[in-house]
């Protein structure tokens, strides 16, 4: 009995171990960015698009826009994708083959974003330039490859979501005459609206939250996008490109850009959460 | 979508696995997270995880071998410029074969941290690519090689010679067509450097005396980005490192001279840069026995066969 008594409190004490670190992630960030909002002004920081701090010019707008594009790019690719397929895997396709396919499905989450991001240099850009015009390294580039990185998230959540829905519903609803599109499209996917939503919001925390691959084919430029086919930085590259370099208020510019990243996945999970909750 | 019936809604759910935690299971899952939620032996695994995130958090921001000082014989730390890193590790390795007893560590984190770390005398050896500035000036400089700084096309483009002018007004958006150089009309894809980066900052003192770099150019974290850039568009211009311009991409003269060595050693190519080791005092033992290596013939020959162009 003791010794379970001492088991207990060691996995408690590492377990709130975990939690603490997100605590210290979190102060320290804000401790690193928070100055530098402050000190060069919200309005400054968010409502201008001069991004130069060497210089002292701290406006991340076009990032911020950029980054709601590129993710808006993704979803517009990557949800219709993801959710026919989940319709077929769970509603349309033999249990066999479901065993088969959803596994692999799940695998694609398990390849590392530098070989999307390689891909998409070595096959996507190319054609896009070739093909479309402009650099190739574009908002399209970078909202293709967020599109099919996002596809297991959004694939495996929705399939959960459709398979909780009772048999009854189904039964129900093709006894009354319907077909099974009718059955799918009237009964199931809207008694599995909230688990969808989910999936589609967990599946933009992804997107909006992805860096290497975004470096690669997005071309880092820092203004706000006129067509699809220009460059974008996204706040998540913004970090990643300058950090190597940055000291002074140029780092504490780039904490500032996590701190409004931080508070974008922020709602996006609170609101998955509450959706999820709200039944 | 009309509802078929208000209670559809909310399905009841039976079988437990089939809760709302599954999908929420899924999603941990979707992102890499524990596999099995129930496994206990996950939750030290991710306590650690967790823990060795905050330890890296807390480290210092800037380059420096701090933990190197507690063995026993002190290996020599260099640390800077990410343009100066693959010299220094090339001239630290030849030099470690040579005097097995001594040990070179090299790091990265570009010109600015090399200096910080210099100025703390957390490194040894600060490596930078730019010159030093106001307060860093009191630092000793010690110049090891000297750079140039080539403006790359596709080598399909007729283009052979630029000025620097024209450099000037491409790279400030003024002129973003190709046809502004006599060639058939096309948008240039200009491509630049990150902020911070060493090259970049040369390049701005170099070239772009007040002006800022278009918002519109394409940045890239690394010489050979920029380059792998250019090589595959042929209506690319971006600017390198020019010991690293190879035949998938072509250099261009400017005001009629190419960046070739000694064009570069006596200063008659405009883009060049010095590549210093930085150091807080005078180098002594080991240290001192490095910089004399670097700066004799057997280090500056690597230097040059690794395309710069030696100080000597």
């Amino acid at each position: 009995m003791h010794r379970e008594k001492f088991i207990e409190r060691v996995l408690l004490l590492l377990a709130l171990s975990a939690i603490g670190s997100l605590a210290l992630i979190t102060i320290f960030i804000f401790l690193e960015g928070f100055p530098l909002i402050l000190s060069a002004g919200l309005k400054n920081f968010i409502l201008s698009s001069h991004w130069a701090p060497t210089k002292g010019h701290f406006g991340i707008l076009a990032m911020i826009v950029s980054s709601v594009l590129v993710t808006l790019g993704a979803m517009v690719i990557g949800v219709p994708l993801g959710l026919s397929c989940a319709i077929v895997l769970a509603e349309f396709s033999p249990k066999r083959l479901k065993m088969v396919l959803k596994p692999t499905l799940e695998l694609l989450a398990g390849i590392p974003s530098v070989v999307y991001g390689f891909l998409g240099v070595i096959w996507l850009v190319p054609l896009i330039r070739n093909y479309l015009g402009g650099p190739g390294l574009s908002l399209l580039a970078a909202s293709i490859i967020l599109g099919i990185m996002i596809l297991p998230t959004v694939i495996s959540i929705s399939i959960d979501a459709l398979t909780a829905v009772p048999d009854l519903y189904r039964d129900g609803s093709l006894a009354l005459g319907a077909t099974r599109w009718q059955t799918v499209s009237r009964v199931v996917l809207p008694a599995a609206r909230s688990g969808i939503i989910t999936a589609i919001i967990l599946g933009m925390g992804r997107a909006i939250g992805e860096t290497m691959a975004v470096i690669m084919v997005a071309g880092n430029a820092l203004q706000i996008p006129t067509s699809i086919l220009d460059p974008v930085r996204t706040l998540t590259s913004n970090i990643a490109l300058e950090l190597g370099y940055a000291a002074g208020r140029h780092r504490e510019a780039l904490f500032a850009t996590g701190i409004v990243l931080f508070i974008i996945i922020m709602i996006l999970n609170l609101s998955a959460t509450l959706i999820t909750r709200r039944r | 979508m009309p509802n078929p019936v208000p209670a559809l809604r909310e399905p009841q759910v039976s079988s437990p696995a089939k809760t709302w935690a599954a999908p929420r299971a899924a999603a941990a899952r979707a992102h890499g997270a524990a596999r099995r939620p129930h496994g206990r032996r996950r939750l030290p695994a991710l306590a650690w995880s967790a823990a060795l995130l905050v330890f890296l958090a807390a480290l210092p921001g800037a380059g420096g071998c701090n933990s190197s000082y507690q063995t026993t014989s002190r290996p020599l730390c260099i640390a800077g410029s990410t343009s100066v890193q693959p010299f220094a590790e090339k001239l630290a390795e030849v030099y470690m074969h040579r005097h097995p007893g001594v040990r070179i560590d090299v790091q990265g984190g570009g010109s600015s941290a090399g200096i910080y770390a210099a100025t703390q005398g957390a490194a040894d050896l600060g490596a930078s690519s730019r010159e030093l500035l106001g307060e860093e000036k009191k630092l000793l400089e010690i110049p090891i090689a000297f750079d140039g700084i080539a403006v790359i096309v596709h080598p399909s483009n007729p283009l052979t010679t630029i000025t620097l002018a024209e450099i000037r007004q491409i790279f400030s958006g003024a002129v973003n067509n190709w046809s502004a150089l006599r060639l058939p009309p096309h948008a240039i894809d200009l491509i630049t450097r990150e902020e911070g980066s060493g090259t970049r900052e040369a390049f701005e003192h170099l070239v772009m005396s007040k002006e800022e770099i278009t918002p519109a150019a394409l940045v890239q974290d690394s010489n050979g980005s920029v380059r792998e850039i250019v090589a595959g568009d042929s209506h690319a211009l971006g600017y390198i490192s020019a010991g690293l311009v190879d035949d998938r991409v072509k250099a261009l003269a400017i005001d009629g001279v190419l960046p070739t060595r000694d064009n570069i050693k006596n200063h008659t190519y405009k883009l060049v840069r010095r590549f210093l080791f930085v150091a807080r005092a005078a180098p002594a033992g080991p240290c001192k026995d490095f910089v004399d290596f670097v700066l004799g013939p057997n280090g500056q020959k690597i230097l040059e066969d690794e395309g710069l162009v030696g100080v000597k």
